[in-house]
């Protein structure tokens, strides 16, 4: 048996004790686990929790199972969101197949569990904005998925959007750029996932009346060509606005959450065309400051949320103290006296629920409807409490459970029959 | 369903990599092409430039009559199919086959009849009101057929569709596609490196390599009349047995000499092959399929003046239940020639030669499974000697063969 993992991989060091030399379906082990509201897989996938995490293990041959750890290390390389692969474990036995062990998404949630959970409202629109943005930044990498379809994507709430990551790679192709009749292809398949997808939801009672499952999976085109216009179109410039066109465009990108790989000036009679080749930034310039200010690791929106924070703390300090406060010496206030107090305020047993951003992010809204609510600033420390009390519990549950609870549904939400995508 | 016609397609990739080399290829109405060949022979791109996915360098596609050079792969009217199935557990098996008919919004009677007749073609219409969790792997995998069925594409385009299968579900895939196929005459363009599976599947097989077309023809004609030394090598199994052997004249006859044997070439097969008699004196390559030899116990040999005779002693049997593979050691160095050595790179592990003694190498003969040969016997094979094959040394090509009606 050999055990091929990905450096570093420390703390996966617990799954050598796994009983891999047994068929994976037959598997008995204390640290097996169960995703709910999962989708079925061709091939079988077990979960595991061990040392604080949760892997996924999917047996596959050999050759498939090197082929996608291939495809998604290079995809982490490319700052591509998509499940990291822990490793593979091949020559398992005569006729047994490989297994191919990924660390299942911290706090990520599925489009069935969205769909069944009332407190986040519909959410056609937020997961068709996140599977469009992860589309763009798969071919801007030249990456051709060939299985796009909402099963096949995990989704992590990032301050009131969805950020999507690809799971299951086993059909991609790594090319050096895509061409526009692979990428209309992969749209195409998308669509038409997406619409079955839906239809099954229907049928299954889970679908919002008003959503119409042909007009939500056609909604799909139209946003990724205007993302990807907007990503990579080229513009004319006059000699007079050159420069400050160019830098406006760069801003555009970062903002978006993309880099400027190269950009290209051609001459033309009309004026200079700017073309620029765009990829995917190694993160967001929101997710990077705010690491560097307080240290604190978030997704992109929720950065921007946790820095404008940061940015009223610090104007309440200067204002309390009447002296200047350094934008260093404000965040290290505000995670001791702010980030941390409110998130100590979550007993343990609800902390499993968000990422430690969201549940900021969501403290920080709650304050503002309660401050509504009552006409005056109820502050961080109040509107806490009262979230952890009346709204966190709402939050369902994480998708992994232990095998042995799985005889009640969560939330006490009836849990839908076959509730899942036969793959 | 639509012809499917190439004319001098070349593919260049940025960087001046070319994929696919001025490939001229006929898809009949109806047929069931396979295209074939190791890695990087250029099969998924022409699979992908008859989708739209690869923009052609250079040449034309038509499908039917329509020149499809500039169409976007949606408005070519083709089914890429079987990559992937997902089957919707809510959803009926009529349902599941439907759902893509209501996306693009056809009327509800056509989409009933096109359900109705494709679930006909599949055997499905005992199940049309079940829900997939009632269906069996293999009906399933049905289901998934008819969701591409139902479409009536001009063409299905199926490129490695059943490599993601355990092998036990890709042997029942392999039969379900040909019975399809069978019913529906639809025009398949499928691609595969697995020569068995594309000798089972194909009205056709086209071999490439590099991005050259090598032969395209029936698998029997493939088998029996390959166009090059890399045809004869990459089709069939066992490979053709090779050898760089003399024709010398013998008594107005010729001979093929190598090693410790001297195969007389009978005069129809001679007059057979054109131009063959020319290398009297010279080298040749010689190739003799391991299904045309027969050890001296089996009584139903053939027998006459075509019948040569090698004596040899036996190294190993493997017994493979319908047949044995007698595996025996020549006194002639392995052939080397580049088609051979872009054979041998594309080979797997298990399937590379064994190194042996310098200027010695290991032929294969395939008999019956009853056969008495035991591994140290000597013993004498019949070789049908009407059906060698010759090939030039230099260009590996065969040596006086003739273009066959039904070839590209």
């Amino acid at each position: 048996m050999r055990f091929v993992f990905s450096p570093p991989a420390d703390e996966a060091a617990g799954l050598l004790t796994l009983p891999f030399g047994e068929p994976l379906e037959e598997w008995q082990d204390d640290r097996l686990v169960e995703i709910r509201q999962r989708g079925i897989s061709r091939h079988v996938v077990r979960f595991v929790a061990d040392g604080g995490e949760l892997y996924a293990l999917k047996s596959i041959s050999e050759r498939l199972a090197r082929r996608e750890y291939r495809l998604l290390r290079a995809l982490a390389e490319l700052n591509v969101p998509a499940v990291e692969v822990v490793g593979i474990v091949v020559d398992r036995g005569p006729e047994a197949d490989a297994i191919l062990v990924t660390r299942f998404l911290e706090y990520s949630t599925t489009y069935r569990a969205l769909f069944s959970s009332p407190r986040t409202g519909q959410p056609t629109d937020r997961l068709l904005d996140a599977l469009v943005e992860l589309l763009v930044r798969l071919h801007l990498s030249g990456f051709f998925w060939g299985d796009c379809s909402l099963s096949n994507t995990l989704f992590r709430h990032d301050a009131g959007t969805l950020e999507a990551y690809l799971v299951d790679a086993e059909t991609s192709e790594q090319h050096p750029a895509l061409s526009a009749g692979q990428r209309a292809w992969d749209l195409e398949l998308a669509a038409e996932r997406i619409c079955g997808e839906l239809f099954d939801l229907a049928a299954g009672g889970m679908l919002p009346a008003e959503v119409d499952p042909v007009h939500t999976a056609g909604q799909l085109l139209p946003r990724y060509e205007a993302l990807w216009e907007e990503l990579t179109r080229e513009e004319t410039l006059r000699p007079d606005e050159q420069r400050y066109r160019i830098a406006e465009r760069l801003r555009r990108l970062n903002e978006l959450g993309y880099d400027a790989d190269e950009v290209e000036l051609i001459s033309a009679p009309d004026g200079t065309r700017l073309h620029v080749r765009t990829k995917v930034a190694e993160s967001g310039q929101h997710s990077s400051e705010l690491f560097r200010q307080a240290g604190i690791s978030a997704d992109e929106n929720q950065a921007r949320r946790l820095l404008n924070d940061i940015a009223s703390f610090r104007g309440y300090l200067e204002q309390r103290d009447s002296v200047p406060v350094s934008e260093t010496v404000a965040a290290h206030l505000w995670v001791q006296e702010v980030y941390e107090p409110a998130l100590a305020a979550v007993p343990a047993g609800l902390r499993d629920r968000l990422a430690p951003p969201e549940i900021f992010h969501e403290i920080l809204e709650h304050r503002w409807y309660l401050s509504e609510r009552e006409g005056r600033d109820v502050g961080t420390t109040t509107a806490a409490q009262s979230y952890v009390d009346t709204v966190l519990p709402q939050v369902p549950q994480p998708l992994a459970v232990s095998i042995d609870d799985l005889t009640g549904p969560p939330d006490g939400a009836p849990e839908p029959p076959e509730d899942t995508v036969l793959r | 369903m639509a012809p499917v016609t190439l004319e001098h397609v070349d593919k260049v990739y940025a960087g001046g990599v070319k994929a696919v080399s001025d490939l001229s290829l006929q898809i009949r109405d109806g047929e069931f092409m396979i295209l074939v060949g190791p890695s990087g022979c250029g099969k998924s791109t022409v699979l992908r430039m008859i989708a739209g996915l690869e923009e052609i360098s250079q040449g034309s596609i038509r499908i039917g009559e329509q020149l499809v050079n500039d169409l976007p792969p949606k408005d070519r009217d083709i089914a890429m199919v079987f990559q992937n199935y997902a089957l919707y557990p809510h959803l009926t098996v009529a349902d599941n086959m439907a759902f893509g008919l209501r996306m693009r919004q056809l009327p509800a009677d056509e989409i009933s009849r096109r359900v109705a007749g494709a679930a006909r073609a599949l055997g499905l219409e005992p199940y049309l009101d079940r829900k997939p969790a009632a269906l069996s792997g293999g009906q399933r995998q049905r289901v998934a057929m008819g969701r591409a069925i139902v479409r009536e594409p001009q063409a299905f385009l199926m490129d490695e569709p059943l490599s993601n299968l355990d092998a036990k579900l890709r042997v029942g895939m392999r039969a379900a596609l040909a019975d399809l196929h069978e019913r529906l005459k639809v025009t398949t363009v499928y691609g595969t490196h697995d020569q068995a599976e594309a000798m089972m599947l194909g009205d056709r097989v086209c071999v490439l390599a590099g991005g050259l077309l090598q032969q395209a023809g029936t698998p029997q004609d493939l088998l029996d009349h390959p166009a090059s030394l890399f045809v004869a090598g990459f089709i069939g199994w066992p490979a053709m047995n090779l050898v760089t052997a003399r024709l010398i004249a013998d008594g107005g006859q010729l001979a093929a000499s190598f090693g410790a044997h001297r195969l007389a070439i009978p005069g129809p097969a001679l007059a057979a092959r054109p131009g063959l008699a020319e290398y009297a004196g010279r080298e040749v390559i010689l190739g003799a399929r391991p299904p045309d030899f027969d050890d001296a116990f089996d009584d139903a040999r053939p027998s006459g003046p075509s019948r040569a005779r090698m004596p040899v002693s036996v190294d190993a049997v493997e017994e493979l239940g319908g047949e044995n593979h007698v595996i025996f050691v020549i006194d002639a160095p392995p052939v080397e020639h580049k088609d051979i050595a872009a054979l041998l790179a594309d080979a797997d592990e298990d399937e590379a030669p064994v190194p042996l003694a310098a200027g010695k190498s290991l032929w294969t003969a395939r008999v019956s499974s009853g056969s008495r040969v035991r591994p140290g016997d000597s013993i004498e094979f019949g070789l049908d000697a009407g059906r060698l094959h010759f090939f030039d040394p230099v260009s590996g090509l065969a040596i006086g063969r003739t273009e066959p009606e039904n070839s590209a």
